[in-house]
């Protein structure tokens, strides 16, 4: 299925809470190398169709308006599966 | 006066922000989110809940939906509204009040009757308060953490914008113990404790005088009340 996949991470100088507890646990299982976690979002866009470069400006726009807040997170990448 | 409550799905707190209209002397009128149609109030509260589930983040697609884009064109002309808690994130998504909310910083939900700071008496939502008045609101959240850039936070304390500050303890980690907020022109207001929660004696926060008698936020609605009345 021709996809645009959005990745959304947490600004790098904030606190993630949840990277934090999973990392705790992590270290606590006997990961004793890992030393951090953060923890993001993957959001898939489908299409019933091939993806056109209209699509993904598109999708390059909901992920800067809608889909991440720029306060607290950046988009790290938006690519296309066709 | 007619004062709408949006319910968005999720939303928890509709019927008592329709309470304390009520209780203020006001007429509650409800409002459906995927409506567009305001039905012609004189004032909007974005009442506190989960509106979606929190899905994507906090208060993210209720700024989306059709009510609260009438609510964002009217406020840009001055309708008075409010944002408690959830409503407060639907109005930094919807960047009618500027920066973020984010998990507390201890990671944990709080619900606690909070002491606040009036620092901004000349909003459409606090004019009956005295200036410096410290009020007791029940506080309940797990994403009230509010951050923004330091020329944002900066921008807002040399405007006298932060309308409310939480005192002796600050519950989730927000940036310069902010509990609120308010636009340019004083007519939006957010914050993350409940006012509605504290309108009637017998039902509201503990206070130095006596159980459950905190009413301090009966205020809220009566100022815009009396805001409605001199415009």
């Amino acid at each position: 299925m021709p996809k645009i996949i959005v990745e959304i991470m947490p600004k790098q100088d904030l606190l993630d809470p949840q990277g934090k507890a999973v990392a705790n646990a992590l270290v606590r299982g006997g990961n004793k190398d890992i030393s951090g976690v953060r923890i993001g979002k993957r959001i898939e866009l489908h299409f019933d169709r091939e993806v056109t470069e209209k699509d993904i400006e598109e999708a390059k726009k909901q992920a800067k308006e809608f889909l991440s807040n720029d306060v607290i997170e950046d988009v790290v990448a938006v690519t296309v599966e066709n | 006066m007619r004062i709408g409550v949006i319910t968005y799905p999720g939303t928890l707190d509709d019927r008592d922000a329709q309470r304390a209209i009520r209780l203020a002397g006001g007429t509650p009128v409800p409002l459906w989110h995927a409506d567009d149609d305001l039905k012609k109030v004189d004032a909007v509260v974005l009442p506190g809940g989960f509106s979606y589930g929190d899905y994507l983040r906090c208060g993210a697609i209720a700024a989306k939906a059709p009510a609260t884009k009438e609510v964002i064109k009217k406020a840009q002309q001055g309708l008075p509204v409010l944002g408690i808690c959830n409503g407060f994130q639907v109005l930094v998504e919807s960047h009618l009040l500027p920066g973020g909310l984010i998990r507390n910083e201890h990671q944990h939900f709080i619900c606690r009757d909070q002491k606040l700071r009036v620092e901004n008496n000349q909003t459409d939502w606090t004019n009956l308060f005295e200036k410096d008045e410290e009020i007791i609101i029940p506080l309940k959240n797990g994403e009230g953490g509010y951050i923004a850039t330091d020329d944002t936070i900066k921008m807002l304390e040399e405007e006298n914008r932060v309308v409310f500050r939480y005192l002796e303890l600050n519950p989730n980690g927000s940036m310069n113990d902010i509990a609120g907020l308010t636009n340019e022109r004083g007519n939006v207001v957010g914050l993350m404790p409940h006012p509605e929660h504290a309108v009637e004696p017998g039902f509201g926060p503990d206070t130095a005088v006596a159980t459950r008698s905190g009413i301090d936020g009966l205020k809220f609605f009566q100022s815009a009340l009396k805001a409605l009345v001199n415009s």
